[in-house]
């Protein structure tokens, strides 16, 4: 009696023998990720010298290596900002039906695939010193000599426009669609224009999307890396943060303050999360549906 | 924005999808304070209609003019109209104070006066104790409440209601009918309401307009759309569930005989009938009585009977095989033998015709 009844309750928890289903799944996470994750931890507290805290003192000591936080900031929180900012008014304009949609969305979904280095590539030549850009710009003669764009601060931002644009487009356009069109026609005919029916109605029910959305481009801006060397200035002003992990690991062997930065690394994605998340959390992020349908 | 009207008229409004018309040629002059029902099955153009109304849908064709004015150049902030949507279309994030207050805030009234008339609307549609919650918070019948008390917080010239109580349940239907009507009543306030159900649109309209296929078919008050439909279309859509093909035999002083499958039956012709005309005979249930079995008179055999509380509905079948349905207050077996009759006033003979 009592264990037919144990077993009631717990599968009404959502406990029963299909939990098992997930056993495969469990095991891949735990060891091809959380076990190398508490290793590198583990690690960044053992270095070779200067006791348990070492790796990080270094880190922190070092100019060369702790101005890569403000670097690697300082290129990823304003290319997730524009990232989402140029994708509302482009995702608004693209959400109903209309002839090309499609081709529209392949083109601008298509650095996706394109992948880093391709990107990288065509930005070099075609923003080179002697790329289209810089030809164009000479000869109706706005500039005299080439606008540099390569190798420096902006030849990387540019880059990180190009691929985590489509990754933000394609997010907030599909919570854009998730709110219910009727409310901003509902919205219209009390008497809103166009501006008051975004800033009133669709902003406050999209805001939600929008924080998800620039956290998870910035996160993937923060850990930018082929870019930086290949469009940038790798030695200089676009040193970012896993560049000096790189250096750290493969140039100078040294596991430990590799790891460290990457732990460093992982908590300065965190704080910028959680603040975003907790803004994020006093906005309102119910239903955006306007009542039965 | 359009304080009061005297009168609303619409001119040959069109509008057609992709070539397709869904609505054609509507001409219709809503007078103050009117009650205009829409009407007609789903896909007839009655929410589209509203939609040019609203200024939701820029039309194809025609103009809607606010008497002298003409409206149907402005966007839908511009026209100063209430809507009712099916939906409700409630803003999910804001209060249902908020909600309410919207339109009053958009046109910038002062504050004392938005929360007087806010308050007004919700005493109106009995939410006080709801004022500080979230829609999601309400249920069904109050969020239509809430949508109603936004729609007429702003007094506009016209309420425009797109199938507002499709989504409740039976009960609550019935209530919030009432509750329209009451609202009508006490604010006066023009409306138009869609409707593909023919009891809500008699119970509230002061006119019907009864659409198919995006035309008009038939305009007119409650009672006459309902006792005299101008058309097969219109008796289907009103109740004559018996709709049978006949064909005319003789025609005399408002009287035609039709004869088919058997039967000879005497009704009133609408519309032009000669003898010979292949002829569409309607009658609604109620007015088909069960009489004696009479020799030659109209029989059938009873197959199902449904109680319905006060009534029964009875199905039966004719030796030549049509279906009849009646309503009656005896309750015969299935596999009785029943006489039919009818009044002949009751008994409407359209020409079979494609259209008319």
């Amino acid at each position: 009696m009592s264990r037919v009844s144990l077993r009631h309750r717990l599968a009404e928890r959502g406990i029963d023998r299909n939990l098992l289903l997930l056993l495969p799944a469990a095991v891949f996470v735990l060891t091809l990720f959380i076990y190398p994750f508490f290793y590198g931890v583990g690690l960044s507290f053992q270095p070779k010298r200067g006791g348990p805290l070492g790796a990080y003192r270094e880190f922190f000591t070092d100019a060369y290596l702790r101005d890569t936080v403000w670097t690697t900031l300082r290129l990823s929180l304003p290319a997730a900002l524009l990232n989402v900012l140029a994708s509302v008014p482009i995702a608004l304009r693209m959400r109903g039906r209309f002839r090309g949609r499609r081709l529209v969305t392949t083109i601008l979904v298509v650095p996706i695939t394109l992948g880093t280095v391709l990107t990288a590539q065509g930005l070099l030549n075609f923003l080179g010193p002697t790329g289209w850009f810089n030809r164009i710009l000479m000869s109706v003669r706005i500039v005299d000599t080439p606008v540099s764009l390569t190798h420096n601060y902006w030849g990387v931002f540019l880059s990180l426009v190009i691929t985590g644009f489509p990754f933000a487009f394609l997010l907030v356009l599909s919570y854009l669609s998730g709110i219910d069109p009727t409310l901003e026609r509902a919205a219209a005919t009390l008497g809103a224009g166009r501006w008051q029916r975004f800033r009133r109605i669709t902003l406050p029910l999209l805001a939600p999307g929008l924080a998800t959305t620039f956290c998870l481009t910035f996160v993937l801006a923060f850990s930018v890396f082929p870019s930086a060397v290949l469009v940038g200035d790798p030695s200089g002003t676009t040193r970012v943060i896993s560049i000096a992990a790189y250096d750290a690991a493969y140039v100078k062997y040294d596991y430990a303050l590799a790891s460290a930065v990457a732990v460093v690394m992982g908590v300065v994605e965190l704080v910028v999360i959680a603040t975003v998340l907790g803004g994020r959390s006093l906005l309102y992020t119910g239903s955006t549906s306007g009542g039965k349908g | 924005m359009t304080a009061s009207f005297e009168e609303l008229r619409l001119e040959g409004v069109s509008r057609s999808f992709s070539g397709n018309a869904a609505l054609a040629d509507l001409d219709l002059t809503i007078r103050r304070g009117e009650f205009i029902a829409l009407l007609g099955p789903s896909g007839c153009g009655k929410s589209t209609a509203l939609n040019c109304l609203a200024g939701l849908l820029p039309l194809t064709g025609g103009r809607i003019w606010c008497d002298d004015t003409r409206l149907d150049t402005l966007p839908p902030e511009k026209r100063g109209f209430g809507m009712v949507f099916q939906n409700y279309a409630l803003f999910p994030h804001l209060s249902v104070w908020r909600n309410i207050a919207f339109g009053l805030q958009m046109r910038r009234l002062p504050r004392a006066e938005i929360r007087k008339r806010v308050d007004d609307a919700v005493h109106l549609v009995r939410l006080k104790e709801h004022v500080a919650k979230l829609p999601g918070q309400l249920s069904g019948g109050q969020q239509q409440r809430v949508a109603i008390a936004r729609a007429v917080v702003l007094e506009p010239s016209l309420v425009l209601m797109d199938e507002p109580l499709s989504n409740l349940d039976a009960k609550l239907r019935l209530e919030m009918r009432t509750e329209i009507r009451r609202l009508h009543q006490t604010l006066g306030l023009t409306t138009v309401y869609v409707t593909h159900d023919q009891e809500e649109a008699l119970s509230l309209a002061d006119r019907l307009v009864v659409l198919r296929d995006g035309k008009v078919q038939q305009i007119g008050p409650p009672e006459e759309v309902h006792t005299r439909p101008v058309n097969k279309y219109v008796a289907d859509f009103m109740g004559y569930r018996n709709l049978v093909l006949m064909q005319a035999s003789t025609v005399e002083g408002g009287r035609v005989t039709v004869t088919g499958h058997g039967l000879t039956l005497v009704g009133t012709p609408v519309g032009d009938i000669e003898p010979g005309d292949a002829v569409v005979v309607g009658v609604r249930p109620e007015d088909l009585r069960i009489g004696d079995v009479v020799e030659d008179g109209p029989a059938a055999v009873v197959e199902v009977v449904e109680y319905q509380g006060r009534e029964v509905a009875v199905e039966a079948r004719t030796a030549s095989g049509i279906e009849l349905h009646l309503r009656t207050d005896r309750r015969p077996a299935p596999g009785d033998r029943i006489g039919i009759a009818v009044d002949p006033r009751r008994l409407l003979v359209f020409p079979a015709g494609p259209d008319s």
